[in-house]
């Protein structure tokens, strides 16, 4: 078990009713290691915002603990906002002021002195590349311009954790490459990241560990790579003539025995069907049919969503 | 945070304050500059010279302080009242929320700033009412204390306003509506001597009769009522709203959903 202070994020039994009466979140548990590239995964309205409000303190917990590298954010409010750098899903700045002033005024909310604030903002400014556009009202910066400067504020206290709400929402592909990159940069430079989205192909291609959120619960709480794993198979649902004696052994698939008529075959997304059906073939199993049952990233998603309903 | 990196905080958001109404000076600083010369061309000259002594002062003497007094208070209200809600509006307001910065110093923040706008017209105000009329000073630590007080007094209260204020509507209802009028009947323009004894005891009830008044006695050494109630009164007056705006600023559900 690490220490605490290792871990960049604890959610302890995390509840939000919201006063309307609607119950966004029942009971988030999620640990987020220092250094991590993590993703919160899930629908719309699942209660990824909800969940990051509370983190940043901009929406009030009803329940539960968030702990910021140790420092729980009901008891020691300060240190834990020093460590957080928090982007936004929607645009949350004065549209009338120019990026430059909107990162050293937001420096000094964090007790940063102009001169420090200025050195800063120029490097955020020319990394996300904005020095150009530094003294035009935000009011004239494109959506994904406006997105670059809300990471470029969140960056200018030097979180040691960044968390963004859908960054790529509504970011053009290229754009996206390119903050994808950003965001690698900056989380091999030491930074934990915590991103939020709906994307599973944004996860895949960033993160290392991914927890799934619907319904205002966590579904499922994994490495992304053992969830890629899962999406890289394809299962078809075989349905045989005769009764099945043993399960056969063909090439390197994996097959399971489902009941006396059908098996399950897991096929890589590299590999072929072919030798499937003549393997079966040569050993005198005749396939009646043959039903795929998931492959999409989509579809994987929403399985494991539908699971956890019916549970 | 550290002392220093507090006083950075403070700072920063004073002087975000000062140059937001400094970069609109067209609607903040000239508007009062205009009506106040207005009021001190008509009830000062046109119509004071017929007025003739009020409280012993030349009419255009009499009125100085008061309208001094009214730009001093609309403005440090209208500052922090718009600046806040504004940043409500965009949503900017968010940028505080988030930071360690102390709700105190917050607080803090916007109101110096709102004083800073109330002060500045003030100032401005006086310097135009040396056009047409002048002017003793009694005691100035007395006048220079009472206009602090009620511009804090008043940027606290545009803070509240701010805070409750769901509509651009909502920040002009209090200014429109209740300011204003007890502004008026808070003895800028008459003596509440003149008033028969069942109307000058309602005008007791008027905290704005006792800041016009003491800051008029700031000039003239003239007072229809108490000084140092009047200071006491101010003074527990800002202090229970900087408490409730704390509070509001800690825990109001119309901040932090
Ligand atoms: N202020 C609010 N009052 C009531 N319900 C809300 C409020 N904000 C969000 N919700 C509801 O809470 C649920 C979760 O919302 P949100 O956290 O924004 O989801 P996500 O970010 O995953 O799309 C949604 O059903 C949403 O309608
Ligand atoms: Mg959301």
């Amino acid at each position: 078990m690490r220490e605490e202070k290792d871990l960049a994020l604890v959610l302890h039994e995390l509840s939000k009713l919201y006063e309307n009466g609607f119950q966004a979140l029942s009971g988030i548990n999620l640990k987020v290691e220092s250094g991590d590239f993590f993703a919160l995964l899930g629908p719309n309205g699942a209660g990824k915002s909800t969940t990051i409000g509370i983190i940043c303190s901009l929406i009030r917990k009803t329940g539960g603990v968030v702990k910021i590298f140790g420092h729980d954010t009901d008891i020691n409010f300060s240190s834990a906002k020093k460590l957080i750098g928090i982007v936004p899903q929607e645009f949350n700045f004065n549209q009338f002021e120019k990026p430059i002033d909107i990162l050293v005024t937001q420096a000094g909310y964090y007790g940063i002195s102009r001169s420090v604030a200025l050195e800063r903002a120029q490097k955020y400014l020319t990394l996300l590349g904005l020095w150009d556009k530094r003294a035009v009202s935000s009011r004239a910066l494109s959506g994904g311009m406006k997105r670059r400067l809300m990471i470029a504020r969140a960056l200018i206290h030097n979180p040691k954790l960044l968390i963004l709400d859908e960054p790529t929402a509504g970011v053009d592909i290229e754009l996206r490459r390119s903050m994808w990159e950003f965001l690698q940069d900056i989380n091999e430079a030491g930074t934990t990241i915590i991103l939020t989205t709906h994307y599973l192909e944004e996860a895949e291609n960033l993160c290392r560990n991914v927890a799934i959120i619907n319904h205002g619960r966590i579904v499922q709480n994994t490495s992304v790579k053992s969830l890629v794993r899962q999406l890289q198979v394809q299962t078809f649902s075989v349905d045989l003539k005769d009764k099945l004696l043993q399960v056969p052994l063909v090439g390197d698939y994996q097959i399971r025995k489902v009941d006396d008529h059908v098996i399950e075959v897991d096929v890589l997304r590299n590999q072929t069907i072919n030798p499937l059906i003549t393997g079966l073939s040569d050993q005198s199993i005749e396939v009646v049919s043959m039903s795929h049952k998931t492959n999409r990233l989509e579809e994987l998603f929403l399985k494991i969503i539908e699971t956890n309903e019916s549970k | 945070m550290n002392r220093y990196e507090i006083w950075i905080a403070f700072m920063t958001i004073v002087i975000r304050e000062v140059r937001r109404f400094l970069r609109i000076w067209p609607q903040t600083i000239i508007p009062p500059v205009v009506t106040m010369a207005l009021f001190f061309l008509i009830f000062g000259n046109v119509i004071g010279s017929r007025i003739g002594f009020m409280q012993g002062l030349p009419y255009s003497q009499f009125v100085a302080p008061g309208l001094i007094m009214l730009s001093v208070i609309t403005n440090s209200y209208g500052n922090v009242v718009s600046s806040f809600y504004g940043s409500k509006f965009q949503r900017n307001i968010e940028e505080l929320m988030v930071s360690p910065t102390p709700n105190i110093i917050i607080l803090s923040g916007y109101i110096v700033g709102g004083m800073a706008r109330g002060l500045l017209v003030g100032l401005i105000v006086s310097l135009v009412s040396l056009f047409f009329t002048e002017f003793s000073v009694f005691s100035p630590v007395i006048a220079f204390a009472i206009i602090l007080l009620t511009s804090m007094m008043f940027s606290v209260a545009g803070f509240l306003n701010a805070i409750y204020a769901d509509s651009f509507d909502d920040i002009s209802v209090i200014p429109n509506f209740v300011l204003t009028p007890l502004v008026y009947l808070g003895g800028v323009f008459y003596s509440t001597s003149l008033l028969s004894e069942f109307w000058a005891n309602v005008s007791l009830i008027n905290p704005i009769l006792y800041m016009v008044n003491t800051f008029r006695f700031g000039f003239s050494g003239v007072t229809d009522i108490d000084i140092f109630w009047a200071f006491t009164m101010v003074t527990l007056f800002t202090l229970v709203l900087f408490l409730i705006s704390l509070k509001l600023l800690r825990d109001s559900p119309r901040l932090r959903t």
